[in-house]
């Protein structure tokens, strides 16, 4: 367990405090391996869910071969309860384009595209406008790299990287086999980056800040900070960035109305904690991660009804293209109602359960296999709930 | 060369492919059901899942590349227990009638089930309403979506292997589902009625309209006079339903069989494969007459063969403006459709509307075909019934006859005779072989310069073929011909034929002949043969094929005697006004959506 530090807020994805466009000119002049080297240095993951090294996602696209890459910015954010990256759109929309400028430095792309919501669609011209002076500034540093903006037809499954690249192609929003990964084989088969919003804005205030400044903040495993949506039975609803390895029960401490019982971090595909384990749960990839939702639930809530609205949500959003996860959902689903009309013995939920493990081990993409966080938490934390 | 460990057992295989490859080289049989060889890998219903060490999670070994010192374990504990969950999930969502199912005992799935005991039903059943609707709106394509597995083979078929893309997946989470386009009815979009498809369904969510009861009818009836034709293809697949194995010839117990069945008259396709080969090779010899000699721009070349009905659909939608570049001949089941009713009712005093006749094809396209309002110049109907080679498979089973210890017959006379070249129609490029035997003989009097008439380079399953025949010494009445290449190609699978086609769209090709097929491999991969197909299963069949061709007798069409005595009796000669009455047609343009 990590060191019992306070809760610490940061300042640096909505800060204004240095010019941009000053970033963006040093970033381009530095080496390419020294950025990669100081992304590595500072540990940042990605803040998109799978937390995976972002240093190393660009190195190893910088290493393929072929003369066409892309990056792609990861704004499809529909994980219910999460609003962060359309707060850093709106607040910020320039550091996300110099990130995704830096990445394509890196890697060498041409043609970098954002992913863009579909809900979110009216923030498409203020976005557009401020895409324009930003090519403009790219233009003043000679820089040859375009961004365009791509909308989303709704799908939550969109979010998944491989089947935004399907959707990206006009075909239909199914996650790929994986490997080859993205970074060989992603938007047209090309070398790609993705990356979440969050994630390159840090990348790109990285190369301001420097890894050692960032790697202060956090811990071993999570470095730096991260925003964080915060809602449900809370008095201060919102965005708040905090730095990253705190234990829960300081978040609960801040955050909650006195009367928490548990909270759902990262949303739908996160893990429900009880209010027995606040103390001992740190936020961060060493403990419970998060892509950033963080919904925190009063004695007054009906943890059956919270389930009951996850299965829902992952029943109709599955792509359903493979087993597990279309029939797993749906069998999760109409087994919890079963067991709580009585049709079902209680002994179901111990069936339910190892389904969802199945559904964990062998669904083919990220969302059939994060069904069983929700569900297994809750139901093993709330089990009398899921009955009476 | 990579080399990984399966189950304790070594095994090196080239990199790229998968450890499901792997695992059969290690004599390890992994289960799958959306994986078919024949298309590109899905990974989508997980049965094939088995431990890899080091990875999180299960992995898919239909999916997963083999890497270097990969350490895989197929029959884990882990693994059997998800694989049964996976397998009761699927269940759960099935309509498991299988004692009403066509695919009954020829279906992965039940065999899967079978196999994993899945007894007591462990999870909710999701079908509790019977009452689904199963689109039978089309005359060969039969779709029932509450037996679908969604494996998306047939999806993959459509779309890769037939350049059609009719059936697509609509929906998500549960109610996905494989969909015509917009959901129309199968009869009203794109659909070229080939049954590859079918072929590749794992289930009985795809089958072929069945008419087996018409036939029975038929057969009872005894004021008709059922004559029954079969295609060059059915006598090199139908032993795969009935025991024997893939590639072998029965034509003889097919014949038996047939006669023992009861129908007054078993006859042979490979007639009128002869006829065609008379009428095309004319057809094609005038074109070129008129193209090169009268200079007649309005003469459309290339020629394209039409005796494929999945090949004529397609371009009816994709590529309407070169239906005058199609042959006018009927395809050879309706030529032999409409002489049944007209020659063969004269030649045997029958009332043709005394008369049913039935068709065997390999074929699901045939169907539709024999449904279409042109094949009626008979003043009948010209052929009433078409079944499949599954389809007469079960009929001789229903019949009890024990297959693989019938004795070999004879077709009957009149519209029984035919040749080798008839035969190969079943393979792809075998019209083009069967053509050219008989348009170069007649051009010059001698025969193809092939050894024992094999023209090697039409053969074999290359996507698309090209040869080229130079024409010399013409005799006389050809002299215009006297050193003209005669550029063919030849294409089997739709893909193949769009790319053929867009080659001559575009001006990059120019060919005088191209035959095309609507199924890989020709009619003996066509969508009415025996369930399962794969590559070495089309390779025996095709083995088989030419050995009845080098076992017939006769093995140029222009020398059957039935040909010529129909032409002295009948027809007159090729291309004459009966000729064109009764065994050419024309086509329509359809809408591509
Ligand atoms: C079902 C599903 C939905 C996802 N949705 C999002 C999303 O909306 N935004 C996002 O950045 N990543 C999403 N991801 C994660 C992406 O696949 C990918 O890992 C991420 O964009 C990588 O960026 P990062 O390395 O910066 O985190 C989703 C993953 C899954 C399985
Ligand atoms: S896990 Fe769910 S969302 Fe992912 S591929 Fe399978 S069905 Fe689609
Ligand atoms: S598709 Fe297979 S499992 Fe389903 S009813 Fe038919 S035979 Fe049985
Ligand atoms: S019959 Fe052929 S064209 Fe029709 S849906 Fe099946 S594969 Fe596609
Ligand atoms: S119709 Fe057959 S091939 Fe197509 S998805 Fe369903 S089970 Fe698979
Ligand atoms: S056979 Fe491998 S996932 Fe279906």
């Amino acid at each position: 367990m990590a060191e019992n530090k306070q809760l610490k807020r940061v300042d640096i994805i909505f800060s204004e405090e240095c010019g941009f466009k000053e970033i963006l000119s040093d970033a381009l002049k530095m080496d390419n391996e020294k950025i990669v080297d100081e992304l590595l240095n500072s540990g940042l993951r990605g803040r998109g869910g799978a937390g995976f090294p972002t240093g190393m996602k660009w190195k190893f696209t910088a290493q393929e071969k072929g003369d066409e890459r892309f990056i792609i910015c990861n704004a499809d954010e529909g994980e219910p309860g999460t609003f962060k990256d359309r707060e850093i759109l709106f607040k910020v929309p320039y550091k996300v384009f110099g990130g995704m400028a830096v990445g394509a430095k890196v890697i060498g792309a041409k043609e970098g595209y954002i992913y863009l919501r579909g809900e979110y669609k009216f923030l498409l011209n203020d976005l557009q406008k401020h895409l324009d002076e930003f090519h403009k500034t790219l233009d003043a540093l000679d820089f040859d790299f375009r961004i365009h903006i791509v909308t989303g037809a709704g799908a939550y499954i969109c979010g998944e990287e491989s089947a935004l690249f399907e959707s990206m192609e006009g075909k239909r929003g199914e996650p790929r086999n994986k490997p080859p990964y993205p970074t060989v084989s992603g938007y047209k088969g090309k070398p790609t980056v993705i990356n979440n919003v969050e994630t390159l804005v840090y990348a790109f205030m990285i190369c301001r800040l420097g890894s050692e400044k960032f790697k202060e903040l956090g811990t071993d495993d999570s470095r730096g900070s991260k925003v964080f949506s915060v809602s449900g039975d809370t008095p201060i609803a919102g965005i708040y960035e905090l730095e990253l390895g705190m234990p829960l029960q300081d978040f609960v401490d801040e955050f909650g109305d006195g009367d928490t019982k548990a909270v759902q971090v990262g949303g739908a595909a996160g893990f429900c904690v009880p209010r027995k384990k606040f103390k001992d749960t740190v936020i961060g990839f060493e403990g419970v991660p998060t892509g950033g939702s963080m919904m925190v639930f009063n004695s007054s809530r009906s943890m059956f009804n919270v389930i009951h609205n996850y299965l829902e949500f992952f029943e109709e959003e599955s792509c359903g293209q493979c087993t597990p996860c279309r029939v797993g959902c749906q069998q999760l689903l109409l087994g919890v109602e079963a067991v709580k009309r009585g049709d079902k013995s209680i002994d179901y939920l111990d069936e339910l359960l190892k389904l969802s493990q199945t559904m964990k081990l062998t669904s083919k993409c990220g969302l059939g296999q994060s069904v069983a966080n929700s569900f297994s938490s809750i139901v093993d934390n709330f089990r009398e709930e899921m009955i009476y | 060369m990579i080399n990984l460990n399966i189950d304790g057992i070594d095994v090196s295989i080239e990199e790229g492919k998968t450890i499901l490859d792997a695992s059969r080289k290690a004599k390890i049989k992994i289960p799958t059901l959306c994986h078919h060889e024949d298309l590109c890998v899905a990974g989508n219903c997980r049965v094939c899942i088995v431990q890899q060490e080091g990875a999180k999670g299960l992995v898919a070994a239909c999916a997963m590349p083999v890497h270097e010192g990969m350490k895989i374990h197929t029959n884990t504990m882990e693994v059997r227990r998800s694989r049964k969950h996976i397998i009761e999930l699927l269940l759960s969502e099935h309509n498991a009638d299988c004692t009403k199912c066509y695919r009954n005992n020829n279906c992965e799935l039940q065999s899967m089930a079978n196999q994993y005991r899945t007894g007591n039903e462990m999870f909710l059943d999701l079908v509790p309403e019977k009452n689904y609707t199963i689109d039978q709106s089309s005359p060969s394509i039969m779709k029932d979506d509450s037996k679908c597995i969604r494996c998306q083979r047939c999806v993959r078929t459509c779309e890769n292997l037939q350049a059609v893309s009719a059936l697509a997946v609509a929906n998500k989470g549960g109610k996905m589902k494989i969909s015509s386009f917009f959901e129309k009815p199968m009869h009203d979009v794109v659909c070229t009625n080939c049954g590859q498809c079918i072929n590749r369904c794992p289930t009985g969510a795809l089958i072929e309209v069945n008419n087996i009861d018409e036939v029975w009818e038929a057969i009872y009836d005894k004021s008709k006079h059922v004559v029954v034709q079969t295609a060059p293809a059915v006598r090199v697949g139908l032993g795969e339903e009935l025991g024997f194995h893939a590639g072998s010839r029965v034509t003889g117990k097919m014949v038996s069989a047939l006669k023992r069945l009861g129908f007054d008259s078993v006859l042979d396709t490979q007639f009128t494969a002869d006829l065609t080969i008379m009428e095309e090779g004319t057809e094609l010899l005038t074109r070129l007459k008129k193209a090169l000699v009268d200079e007649d721009t309005s003469i459309r070349l290339p020629m394209m063969t039409s005796c494929s009905p999945g090949w004529i659909k397609f371009s009816e939608h994709i590529f309407p403006d070169f239906l005058e570049n199609l042959s006018t001949c009927k395809s050879p089941q309706q030529m032999f459709g409409s002489l049944a009713k007209t020659y063969y009712a004269q030649q045997r005093n029958l009332d043709p509307k005394d008369i049913v006749s039935v068709s065997i094809m390999p074929c699901t396209a045939k169907k539709f075909e024999a449904d279409r309002p042109e094949m009626r110049d008979s003043g009948y109907k010209d052929v009433d019934h078409v079944l499949t080679t599954r389809e007469l498979a079960i009929m001789i089973k229903q019949a009890g006859l024990e297959f693989m210890e019938m004795d070999d017959q004879k077709f009957d006379s009149l519209m029984g005779d035919s040749t080798g070249a008839a035969t190969i129609f079943g393979a792809t490029g075998g019209v083009m072989e069967a053509a050219l035997r008989t348009a170069y003989e007649l051009v010059t009097g001698r025969e193809v310069p092939f050894e024992n008439l094999n023209i090697m380079p039409v053969r074999g399953m290359e996507g698309v073929k090209e040869a080229v025949v130079k024409i010399e010494n013409p005799v006389e009445a050809w002299k215009f011909l006297d050193g003209v290449e005669l550029r063919c190609a030849i294409a089997h699978g739709l893909t193949n034929a769009k790319k053929l086609m867009q080659s001559v769209k575009d001006g990059k090709a120019n060919y005088h002949f191209i035959e095309i097929m609507a199924c890989p491999g020709g009619c003996l991969g066509g969508g009415g043969q025996p369930i399962p197909t794969s590559q070495k299963i089309r390779d025996q069949r095709t083995k088989a094929i030419y050995e009845e061709d080098m076992a017939m007798p006769i093995r140029k069409s222009h020398e059957n005697p039935d040909v010529t005595k129909i032409y002295q009796d009948f027809l007159g000669e090729p291309l004459s006004h009966k000729s064109h009455e009764l065994l050419h047609t024309k086509y329509v343009k359809r809408e591509r959506y």
